[in-house]
């Protein structure tokens, strides 16, 4: 029944130290601001990655040529030139439920249009290629899987290269000399940004794999394999099944190491994030621990008022005050301390990562339980450090806090 | 029953024990204050006047004998129980009128009705408040804080404090040491307007000056009554000010 007036009673108090209550809060607001700025930033880091990953492609399997050794070392994907053209073409025949596959080879390779010369990255690919990233063509055509069996002279490039070789000019029809091959631009991409590693996705030429084979690359066998399939349940099937395709068709014999190795888009993803998860939780660590350091403000100061309200106490316990209105009272003051301070520092750390985000470019995402979660903290922060000094007033003698100087 | 005595004791005691001493402070005191009086409790410091304050106002507990307030036995009551029983039926002027600090006039005085059974809306605090404000002529001093009161006035304030819950008696704790001789005599007719309208008051004071204005003194040594007489020759608080020239500022009229 004497909730409502103890209420009251503490906002009067707080009021009347106006500006010990602010710098008292201060600790919990940067607290609080600090670690919803962080996990912010370290989710929106996290969200991209995996945006990153989603724009692989759905449902994807990659295989790449060289393995695991047994020593647990890998020699890179790619590098050991196990996987043959013939290799895709039983995934394409053999696996069920595949609805895409690319052969692909890619190597850096100095590229020129008029007087403009710039060093990207060739990729040969199939036809079926730039569906199963899922990325449109801004301009133009892609090439046909008649170009891919005739080795044609055509390619498709990134934004990045279109810009760097042809400046403004359309590059659409247009004549791009690779390694002084000269291929004709059939088309030009959408941008899709930075790769999950940090490399620019747009600095790039796209052709048909065999002519990248025959004219630019040279070699016969494949970097990798993307293999789409069509339902995101066939995936672990799937998966199975190539392995057991291509160790059959390499003559691997039980026992022994694969020479490829093949990953599944969520493996990929899981790689990627786990980083990404590591840093949120650093920083929420740290950004918790400022948040602990302003839970011992408020117990700092709490214990300080408590000494320097002695004969206040004393007054009300002298006038009908029960030690638990007093207990009540400094500990709804140490929780509107610190919830006040919660709800100002939410504002503050949302405020702060849309600045990173606007003006530093920083991918942010907060998130509402992130908001919850931080509020009923610091309330329970103010709980915790406002007990034992908010106890040690309601246990004071009346007599001797009256008497006290 | 009790012939209207507000305030009874039955030798009652009170030790302190720290350590291997015990210090007897009160001593077997016997003590009967009818409705309507003015007490004043004198001694020198050790008599025990404090000790028998602190248990008069429910602050402490007779070790032994037994206390009835307004004919309730109030001697075995816990800590809550005492706390209920000084906020309704005692109010209490320090010394150092023990105002809040940053604290309006208006608000120190509604401090007992926080704790009181009652749940006030904040307008009707503020009337009640503001209403014993008034009978000890502080209209319009409600929003001052104590800083911006005379000694004078921030005791009337902690009187209308006392006052606020009409409380059985009042007990006054040497209300006139920090104030001068001038502000001294308009506190105690203050008190002495209170009484008439028949407010029990209890005031412990060392000054015989003080001690006149009131119309019964009682005098402690080591622990036990030494006397207990009716005030002849009581001094007026009101007649003093009236020839003094300076007004009957803060008299209740």
């Amino acid at each position: 029944m004497r909730v409502g007036s103890t209420i009251n009673v503490a906002f009067r108090a707080l009021r009347r130290n106006k500006l010990r209550s602010v710098l008292t809060a201060l600790g919990i607001i940067i607290g609080v601001a600090a670690v919803i700025a962080m996990v912010g930033i370290g989710n929106g880091a996290k969200a991209q990655v995996e945006a990153q990953i989603a724009s692989l492609g759905q449902n994807v399997i990659l295989v790449f040529s060289g393995s695991t050794t047994s020593s647990g070392i890998r020699t890179g994907w790619g590098s050991a030139g196990t996987l043959k053209v013939e290799d895709a073409e039983a995934i394409r025949r053999e696996v069920s439920g595949v609805v895409a596959v690319s052969e692909e080879v890619r190597s850096p390779t100095q590229v020129a249009a008029g007087n403009q010369n710039w060093l990207t990255q060739v990729l040969g690919e199939s036809a079926d290629y730039l569906d199963i990233r899922q990325w449109q063509l801004a301009d133009g055509a892609s090439f046909t899987p008649q170009d891919v069996r005739s080795a044609n002279k055509v390619c498709v490039i990134g934004r990045t290269t279109a810009t760097q070789v042809f400046g403004n000019d359309d590059p659409v029809g247009q004549v791009l000399r690779v390694k002084n091959v000269p291929f004709v631009v059939t088309g030009v991409l959408t941008p899709k940004g930075l790769s999950a590693l940090g490399s620019d996705q747009d600095d790039v030429v796209i052709m048909p794999y065999t002519s990248a084979m025959k004219r630019i690359i040279g070699g016969t066998t494949l970097r990798n394999i993307n293999v789409q399939v069509g339902d995101a349940r066939q995936l672990p099937a799937a998966q199975q099944q190539i392995i057991s395709l291509l160790r059959q068709r390499h003559n691997i014999r039980a026992g022994r190491d694969d020479d490829f190795t093949v990953r599944g888009q969520q493996e990929i993803a899981d790689m990627a994030t786990a980083q990404s998860k590591t840093m949120t939780v650093l920083l929420g660590a740290i950004a918790g621990v400022s948040l602990i350091v302003g839970g011992i403000g408020i117990m700092n100061i709490m214990l300080v008022s408590v000494t320097e309200r002695t004969r206040e106490i004393g007054v009300r316990l002298a006038v009908g005050a029960h030690g638990r209105d007093i207990l009540t009272q400094f500990l709804i003051e140490a929780v509107a301390l610190s919830s006040v301070g919660g709800i100002i520092g939410i504002a503050f750390g949302v405020g702060a990562s849309r600045v990173l985000s606007v003006y530093e470019n920083w991918p942010t995402l907060i998130s509402l339980s992130s908001i919850v979660v931080s509020f009923l903290f610091s309330a329970a922060v103010g709980i915790f450090f406002g007990f034992y000094p908010a106890r040690k007033a309601a246990a004071l003698d009346p007599i001797e806090a009256l008497r006290y100087e | 029953m009790n012939n209207g005595a507000v305030v009874k004791l039955v030798d009652v005691h009170k030790t302190y024990r720290t350590g291997e001493m015990e210090v007897r402070a009160v001593r077997g005191v016997s003590l009967e204050i009818v409705r309507g009086e003015f007490v004043a409790l004198m001694g020198a410091s050790g008599s025990g006047k404090s000790t028998l304050m602190n248990i008069l106002g429910c602050l402490d507990r007779p070790t032994a004998g037994q206390y009835f307030l307004d004919a309730a036995d109030v001697s075995k009551l816990d800590r809550d129980q005492l706390a209920d029983i000084r906020n309704s039926k005692i109010g209490f002027v320090f010394q150092n009128f023990n105002l809040l600090p940053r604290t309006s006039a208006r608000e120190n005085v509604e401090l007992p009705l926080l704790y009181g059974p009652q749940r006030l809306t904040n307008p009707e605090l503020r009337a009640k408040a503001d209403a014993v404000l008034a009978s000890v002529g502080l209209s319009g001093r409600e929003e001052h804080y104590p800083s911006q009161l005379s000694g004078g006035q921030q005791q009337r304030v902690a009187i209308a404090r006392a006052l606020i819950n009409g409380p059985e008696v009042i007990l006054a704790d040497e209300p006139t040491g920090n104030l001068d001789s001038h502000t001294s005599i308009e506190i105690m007719g203050t008190f002495q307007q209170l009484n008439e309208r028949g407010i029990t008051v209890v005031m412990v004071t060392h000054e015989p000056e003080i001690a006149a204005y009131a119309k019964r003194n009682v005098v402690m040594r080591d622990g036990q009554v030494l006397s207990d007489s009716v005030v002849a020759g009581r001094r007026n608080a009101a007649d003093e000010v009236k020839t003094d020239g300076a007004g009957s500022n803060g008299v209740v009229k």
